[in-house]
């Protein structure tokens, strides 16, 4: 089948490719843009590895066709940090050993970031349960909770510091 | 100093910080470069085609029509591969598994190989190659594998380890016995024996990144190969004997590894895709699909398991005897010489310190895939049946497990169950801090039990290479040739700066392709960090050396008057009063006129890398309606020797519990009646979820490795080990009902329980 020209927005950059209509964003994102952070574990969306958002919503970019990327805002990790400044969720993995191999990771980061923008505070049930979507085999998540706790607790004092709230 | 492995109990500068990886940043950003993220210029896509069938004579391979269709560059069967194995049975089981010749002996036995243009054609060319089969009886069941009723999978096969040797071929292919002293006395000895047989289902290395290559076979027989793996030499080697190259003309380069867990130490692919880029005389690219992962390569075995354990009254074990039943799939077991059962058997009664024990292991073939080690492979199945008859035998005993299990530890002295005589080593002193662990007094409800459980590994050492380089600015690089599968990058960074006494960043470490180091042997028996260690710490002390020899041509002194201290040299004698000291920077920035760069190397096989032992404890709430079991505390005591970098241990500690509970829970391979495996996915065979898990607390302990300089101990694979066991004790303690087949799922655990009921 023919290839279906895209125009779509990612990461900030307004991005153009060809695709034929049966094709995978994931694929779309590793084998035709170069954005191979978003990996691909099992392609039946099972595994979280190839997470990233669309229009501000988690999805496994190996279930969402290329073509879907028409018109809309999609976000990677290769966007995550900014300006050469990791994201806090980025730096605490790292400080907290919250990856072995790695390969999950990106996943992980992009869940993990969708689950602070809407929950600031969550508890560590609500961090297990909006990660259960992505798998992790070296860590037993232990230190991928805590990393998260610890992003949550900075990005809140640095929400404070941004917006201080009057006192009524 | 110098080579010298033996342990010195000096004190540390920056061994024990936990720094940060030098692969974090890369991987949080998602630079990281893993087996599926290498391209090569023109490449095609490589896809195989698989048996339906769980055992089927291949009578007919028809790929005209494929041939024929347009990008369809080169199909390869078993004709194009020449068997050049030359009698050497582990090579050629490599050789017939990678791909089937004649015969297909499990569902996903490769049988075709297509390299195309694009996915979409590779695809098309399979659906159009024609394979006639002719199915033949299957066996996938260990048990039913040993019966003679059973179809014979190898009309060449008979048992060996067994006198007089067999006169009819059959599917069981090695006995393997360990042990001393008389058991059948030791019995008679006991005033009570509890015997019990088990099952443990097959399970999966469960790695996120599936097998992933590019291949490059040039007309005039070099190659290039990038590829996913624990052990990129040994991929080298055995690809080229494969294929009869040359071992030095291939090169391999290791990409980060998205786990392991030992699935990555055996090669799958890969000396195929070599073959479609050696026919197409273009690089290929091949990535298995996650279905192709579950079907056809990795897992561990299935096993059933009789136990037998004799006590007196005062809690000492009289004898102990062991059968393990172990399936290695299709094939003999990985490791030349070392079937799966026999691994089994000799860490079956590794805790204790035994007078009369006995261990035998049947290796057996089945209509399965090919067996790969997981982590401490063939241990987590028999410490599952050992440690839960140890609780039955407390429990009858009117002992506590825990002090039962003190009483009866191994020590140094103790002749284990495999052999040799252990030295100082750690079961003792977990056993001790699980007894006074505050998780022993925490209160328990309703439906909630308690259990703990013990597990050893060998660990390894093996053939390392190393190179240490000191460029003009100070800063050193350190080049390995062992896989960095969990952080072992910061590890060794970490020990070559203690050496040379600089500041761990001024270290950076690298993986080598086989282009650039000599043989280093796979990262597997917990060996990377004990084994890259120990050269690393070689390397930097004849960099030392040669720093010396540098600073003493700046003097303009003899070589025996400086010595290296906290970083530099430092001319020693009351006439070399007046020369300050020279920094590591300073010698190496004079370097290109003192005699040229500055560098440190070592070849070696570390031996004696120190036996690993770790104590679990486990809570566990059983439901009693669905018979599902959650896991709500956790907590892993291990003996690492020396902790190089704790939070790296903490990781190993965490990630092996982890496994082992999706191993005692949930994961099976479930076959149907066809043979054909039925849940090759991660919907049907459920890892386990961040939300299934509690936090998994870990204590370290560390009882120095006397054959390491620093005491290292391999941390890897231990961990795995206890869970299984410590979840089945601590479902009994919850519901009362003893559980003898892993997973101990939910169907299986309401069944036990209305059994228990009905009684």
């Amino acid at each position: 089948m023919s290839a279906v020209l895209v125009s779509t927005t990612i990461n900030d950059d307004a991005v153009q490719f060809a695709c034929p209509p049966e094709e995978s964003l994931l694929s779309v994102l590793r084998n035709r843009l170069g954005l191979i952070g978003a990996k691909e574990g099992c392609s039946t969306g099972d595994c979280g590895a190839c997470s990233v958002t669309l229009d501000g919503r988690l999805v496994c970019s190996c279930l969402v066709l290329g073509v879907e990327a028409q018109g809309r805002e999609i976000a990677t990790i290769e966007g995550m940090a900014v300006d050469g400044k990791l994201h806090p969720l980025q730096e605490n993995f790292i400080d907290h050993a919250a990856l072995q191999c790695g390969i999950c990771t990106p996943g992980f980061l992009m869940a993990a970031r969708v689950l602070l923008e809407r929950n600031p505070d969550p508890t560590e049930s609500e961090i297990r349960y909006a990660l259960a979507g992505n798998l992790c085999r070296c860590t037993g998540y232990d230190k991928i909770v805590h990393a998260v706790q610890a992003s949550a607790k900075e990005m809140r004092k640095l929400d404070k510091k941004k917006s201080p709230r009057k006192k009524a | 100093m110098g080579n010298d492995p033996s342990y010195t109990n000096q004190k540390f500068k920056v061994i024990g910080s936990r720094v940060q990886r030098p692969d974090g940043v890369d991987k949080v950003t998602g630079r990281a470069r893993y087996g599926a993220d290498y391209n090569a210029p023109g490449q095609l896509v490589g896809l195989f085609l698989r048996s339906p069938h769980a055992h089927a004579r291949i009578l007919k391979i028809s790929t005209s029509r494929a041939e024929k269709l347009s990008g369809v560059k080169a199909i390869i069967t078993s004709a194009d591969l020449p068997d050049l194995t030359n009698g050497d049975n582990a090579a050629r089981d490599i050789l017939e598994n990678c791909m089937a010749r004649g015969r297909a002996l499990y569902d996903g036995h490769a049988v075709a190989a297509v390299a195309a243009v694009d996915e979409q054609t590779a695809k098309k060319a399979l659906k159009l190659i024609k394979v006639t089969y002719e199915v033949l009886p299957h066996v996938t069941d260990v048990d039913e594998a040993m019966k003679p009723e059973a179809p014979v999978i190898h009309e060449d096969m008979y048992t060996a380890g067994i006198e007089p040797r067999p006169t009819k071929p059959s599917n069981l292919y090695n006995v393997a016995e360990f042990g001393h002293g008389d058991v059948e006395a030791g019995f008679a000895e006991a005033d009570l024996i509890v015997e019990k047989s088990y099952k443990t289902e097959q399970t999966h290395q469960g790695y996120i990144e599936p097998h992933a290559c590019v291949a490059s076979v040039n007309p005039d027989g070099t190659g290039e190969l990038w590829v996913t793996t624990q052990g990129h030499f040994t991929y080298r080697s055995v690809c080229a004997s494969l294929l009869g190259m040359d071992i030095a003309k291939l090169k391999v380069t290791s990409s980060e590894i998205g786990g392991g867990f030992g699935g990555k130490t055996h090669v799958w692919i890969e000396p195929i895709t070599l073959a479609l880029s050696r026919k197409a005389n273009r690089p290929v690219k091949a990535v298995m699909s996650r279905e192709e992962v579950f079907r056809a390569s990795g897992p561990t075995s299935s096993t059933s398991i009789d136990i037998k354990i004799g006590a007196k009254k005062d809690g000492t074990v009289t004898a102990a005897f062991a059968a393990l039943r172990y399936q290695g799939g299709a094939f003999r077991g990985a490791i030349p010489g070392m079937p799966w059962a026999m691994i089994g058997a000799m860490t079956s009664f590794a805790c204790y310190n035994l007078a009369n024990v006995k261990s035998v292991g049947y290796d057996v073939v089945v209509n399965r895939p090919k067996v790969a080690a997981y982590r401490a492979p063939s241990a987590p199945m028999i410490a599952f049946a050992v440690e839960s008859t140890m609780d039955m035998v407390a429990k009858e005993l009117g002992m506590d497990p825990v002090d039962f299990r003190i009483r009866n530890a191994a020590r140094e002295g103790t002749r284990a169950c495999y052999g040799p005589v252990y030295g100082p080593i750690g079961i003792g002193a977990t056993l001790e801090a699980v007894k006074n662990h505050p998780h022993m007094r925490a209160r328990l409800k309703k439906n909630q039990g308690r259990g703990m459980a013990c597990g050893f590994w060998f660990n390894f050492g093996g053939q390392t290479c190393t190179d240490l380089n000191i460029a003009t600015d100070g800063s050193v690089t350190l080049t390995v040739g062992t896989i960095d599968v969990g952080g072992s990058r910061a590890s060794l960074s970490l020990i070559a700066a203690e050496e040379l006494g600089i500041p761990y960043e001024q270290v950076k470490a690298h993986i080598a392709d086989t282009g650039s180091l000599g043989h280093n042997d796979t990262t597997e028996g917990s060996r990377g960090t004990f084994s890259s260690g120990m050269a690393a710490i070689f390397a930097a002390r004849q960099a030392i050396g040669v720093l010396r020899e540098r600073a003493a041509i700046m003097w303009n002194i003899p070589v025996e008057d400086v010595a290296w201290e906290a970083g530099s040299a430092k001319a020693i004698g009351s006439k070399h009063r007046k020369l300050k000291p020279l920094s590591l920077a300073e010698i190496a920035a004079a370097s290109p006129t003192t005699g040229g760069p500055i560098a440190g190397h070592n070849e070696s096989v570390p031996d004696n890398a120190g036996v690993s032992f770790a104590s679990h404890i486990c809570d566990v709430e059983v439901d009693p309606e669905t018979g599902g079991t959650r896991v709500i505390r956790y907590t892993v005591v291990q003996d690492a020797g020396k902790a190089i970098h704790p939070t790296y241990v903490e990781g190993q500690m965490q990630g092996g519990a982890a496994q082992g509970i999706g191993w005692a829970l949930n994961e099976e391979y479930i076959y149907g009646e066809d043979g054909r495996l039925q849940n090759p996915g991660f919907l049907d065979y459920r890892i386990p979820v961040c939300s299934d898990l509690p936090f998994i607390d870990t204590q370290i302990l560390e009882i120095p490795n006397p054959n390491h300089p620093y005491g290292v101990r391999g941390v890897g694979e231990t961990s795995i080990v206890p869970p299984l066991a410590a979840i089945g004790n601590a479902i009994s303690n919850a519901v009362g009902v003893r559980m003898n087949h892993v997973p101990m799922s939910p169907p299986r655990i309401l069944k036990a329980l209305e059994q228990l009921d009905a009684t």
